[in-house]
């Protein structure tokens, strides 16, 4: 895991919420992932400059009952970047 | 008591904004109606303002400017602005054909989330052929650079058809030249200008096999590279194994408004015999919702053998209405391409003989207003 690394969302891709759905949303061209709410809780920390420990650190924060969530971010942070949705910025 | 077709509607999740039916290219696949020269006057700017809002309001998230070309409305930039301040993501999809270095600054400047380019063929000759003009090849590619030049993600969209798709290698590797970060192999779907010109389009069985084996192994090329390049093979109906499941279903997810108000569940349905709402008549809420040619083919109350007892009938709705109705004169039919409808038949002689012909692509009927006055004339 490495949690000094730091992400933002593939150039042109953007994270929305969407009242009509009551979900974020991850837009990019022609088409949406639709996020459930764990998942838009992470994007939505995705801004370029946290590295991933001050995401977990940030999430464990808001969901102390989740007892501890660094494991779940990593997975998915995978798996988002696996898929493309991520990049890792160079500092 | 809301009925069940009421509830199956969700939001519209895509707008697909036909700002105008003029194009400076003649393409005898476009997807436009054969009779668009008889529809009325294009939506004003104001016009289209409310109808971004309504879509917005109703849930639409992705929107894409389309025609015909968009570029040939010169308030596009002021839609793109009002569209993308309401939250749109906005793709212009476009010949390339009238953009220029200003005008990429401009769209970038108003909001515009992403272009999509159409190439015709990987040649200049070959694409002349088939647009109608032998300068649009090479302005294509100097503003697909361009494009990518301003920062842009970029979709590079092909339509395979006969006379091309033999030249899937040599076309991907130009899209990877040129900077793109998917490219849509479609190959031809037949409505539309396609529809009468699918004798003179329709691949063999045998060039689909081989052109989607060539995607594939430039598949894997891209990711030993590292390169992010994604390929999408769209094979035509007519060789897929199974209906499709048209547009998410009917009246599901997607809405068109065509350069006049018309509001359409897909870009095709016109060529249905039905009546369809305007904008100019009805808000788009009322449209989604209460409109009997929005409520028409949903759910499933409205189908026929052997859809109605079919296992798959919440999987693919019977595929497309559009289809049905072109093939068979009967919309609410199970969609010929399908094994199971008594009209597969129609699909299996067009394969049959698309083995055999070589048709020249000069005999193909192009996609221009005379030609569509004639045909509506009859």
């Amino acid at each position: 895991m490495n949690l000094a690394r730091i992400l933002s969302l593939r150039p042109g891709w953007r994270l929305q919420w969407e009242p009509a759905q009551q979900r974020h949303v991850l837009l990019y061209p022609e088409g949406m992932v639709q996020l459930n709410d764990s998942a838009g809780a992470i994007l939505a920390l995705v801004d370029g400059r946290r590295d991933q420990a001050a995401i977990v650190a940030e999430l464990d924060a808001r969901f102390p009952a989740a007892g501890g969530v660094a494991d779940d971010v990593d997975d998915f942070l995978n798996d988002a970047c696996r898929q493309g949705w991520l990049r890792e910025v160079t500092p | 008591m809301r009925t069940h077709a009421e509830l199956s509607a969700g939001a519209p999740l895509w707008l697909l904004a036909e700002l105008t039916y003029r194009c400076p290219l003649q393409c005898p696949y476009c997807s436009n109606p054969v009779d668009y020269a008889r529809h009325g006057e294009e939506l004003s700017t104001e016009q289209w303002r409310g109808v971004l809002r309504e879509a917005r309001a109703l849930g639409a998230a992705q929107l894409g400017f389309s025609g015909g070309e968009p570029l040939v409305r010169q308030d596009l930039e002021a839609l793109v602005s009002e569209a993308r301040e309401l939250g749109f993501y906005t793709n212009l999809i476009t010949s390339g054909v009238g953009l220029n270095e200003a005008r990429i600054a401009a769209l970038r400047d108003a909001g515009l989330d992403h272009i999509q380019i159409s190439l015709q063929a990987a040649d200049e000759e070959v694409s002349a052929a088939v647009a109608g003009s032998a300068k649009a090849h090479g302005r294509k590619l100097a503003m697909a650079r361009a494009v990518k030049a301003a920062g842009y993600p970029m979709v590079l969209n092909v339509v395979l058809h006969r006379h091309n798709i033999d030249d899937v290698d040599r076309l991907i590797a130009l899209c990877d030249e040129l900077g793109a970060d998917a490219v849509e192999l479609a190959t031809c779907q037949y409505y539309g200008w396609a529809r009468l010109n699918r004798d003179g389009l329709l691949p063999s069985r045998e060039q689909v096999a081989r052109a989607e084996a060539v995607t594939q192994a430039w598949r894997e090329r891209l990711a030993a590279r590292g390169r992010e390049m994604r390929l999408l093979f769209v094979v035509p109906d007519y060789y897929a194994e199974r209906p499709k499941a048209c547009m998410g279903g009917w009246g599901a997810i997607f809405m068109t408004v065509a350069p006049d108000g018309a509001v359409l569940p897909c870009h095709s349905a016109r060529e249905l015999p039905m009546t369809f709402p305007n904008v100019r008549d009805a808000s788009l809420e009322a449209v989604w919702h209460r409109s009997e040619a929005f409520n028409r083919f949903r759910g499933d109350g409205w189908m026929k053998a052997p859809c109605r007892s079919c296992d798959e009938r919440h999987q693919d709705y019977g595929g497309c209405r559009c289809q049905a109705y072109l093939l068979t004169g009967d919309p609410a039919a199970a969609d010929p391409v399908c094994s199971k409808s008594p009209e597969h038949r129609l699909i299996e002689e067009a394969c049959a003989e698309a083995a055999h012909r070589s048709p020249p692509l000069e005999h193909l009927t192009a996609r221009n207003s005379a030609n569509s006055r004639l045909i509506w004339r009859g």
